[in-house]
């Protein structure tokens, strides 16, 4: 698990990966698509343009990772929970969800599945790997991805600022905790070589 | 994609309605918070601070620090409309951001 990305010349980014590494950021981006669920596309019969003007949810989600990707848009949490404004607060939360919720989870939705595509179209030559070159936009698109599937995780290891070079790190192998805490720094160590590559 | 707004307030809400319910404080200025999170890499603060905003390296830099070390920074201030866009874009990124009035 060494490759990291590098800058391609002319633009784009480009990382040497193999087949093990493959099926595990396809495995991830897939489980990433399952929890942020299908798009709401029109059922059979229904009008189009019913759909496209759907209003999202008003509630945060209950599923921490969930809520995590799609935080709040009011309010400062530092705040006095007490503070008279909070119930204002809290019915802008909702009416910003309701109109920004779906066009996010889309946003989410289709950066996956192009990172799942760009994998697929990767012809592994025996045990070698894959180069995967990225375009400008696939690079936007594969950085949105691994930052979701970061959040995921790090929300499902509960990883606090605490935990740096701290127990979570040095679980011992039998730890269930333990391949996940592994594919988490991973994925941390391939999204810090692409925006390194997308620095201004 | 995300250009392709689905939200159209003004059809759903007629003008006459936001205005009387909207609690009427124009001089009060609206800022754009992002919030430290365990998660994120200082890196792709700082990327996403440069990259949205167009803040020069330096000035990406240092709010990046502030969202870490202070726990949160207001990254931009202006109108209620133009600081939820930016807080949907800011969750776009995936930062944990959120907008307030500015009551000092």
């Amino acid at each position: 698990m060494a490759g990291v990305f590098e800058e391609v010349p002319g633009g784009g980014a480009a990382v040497v990966l193999d087949e093990v590494e493959i099926a595990i950021l396809r495995s991830l981006a897939v489980q990433l698509l399952e929890l942020v669920g299908p798009g709401d596309q029109p059922a059979a019969g229904e009008d189009p343009l019913a759909a496209l003007f759907a209003e999202g949810p008003s509630e945060a989600p209950a599923d921490p990772a969930l809520a995590r990707l799609f935080p709040d848009g009011y309010g400062d949490p530092q705040a006095d929970p007490e503070d008279a404004h909070e119930r204002e607060v809290r019915a802008n939360s909702a009416e910003f969800r309701r109109f920004t919720e779906n066009d996010l989870r889309d946003r989410k939705r289709e950066d996956a599945l192009a990172v799942v595509r760009s994998l697929d179209s990767l012809a592994t030559a025996g045990e070698r790997g894959a180069v995967l070159k990225l375009a400008d936009d696939e690079c936007k698109r594969w950085l949105g991805t691994l930052n979701d599937l970061r959040l995921t995780i790090g929300t499902r290891l509960e990883v606090t600022d605490e935990d740096e070079n701290g127990e979570l790190y040095r679980l011992p192998d039998s730890d269930p905790r333990k391949p996940m805490v592994m594919a988490y720094l991973w994925l941390g160590a391939l999204q810090e070589s692409l925006v390194e590559t997308l620095m201004p | 994609m995300g250009q392709v707004s689905t939200a159209p307030a003004e059809i759903e809400r007629p003008e006459s309605a936001e205005e009387t319910s909207a609690v009427p404080e124009p001089d009060v200025p609206w800022v754009t918070l992002v919030h430290n999170d365990p998660v994120n890499l200082m890196s792709y603060v700082a990327y996403v601070f440069q990259t949205y905003f167009g803040y020069s390296k330096d000035k990406a830099h240092k709010l990046m620090l502030d969202v870490h070390h202070k726990g949160r920074a207001v990254v931009s201030s202006g109108s209620r409309e133009e600081m939820e866009r930016d807080v949907q874009a800011m969750h776009g990124y995936g930062l944990w951001a959120t907008l307030t009035q500015d009551r000092g």
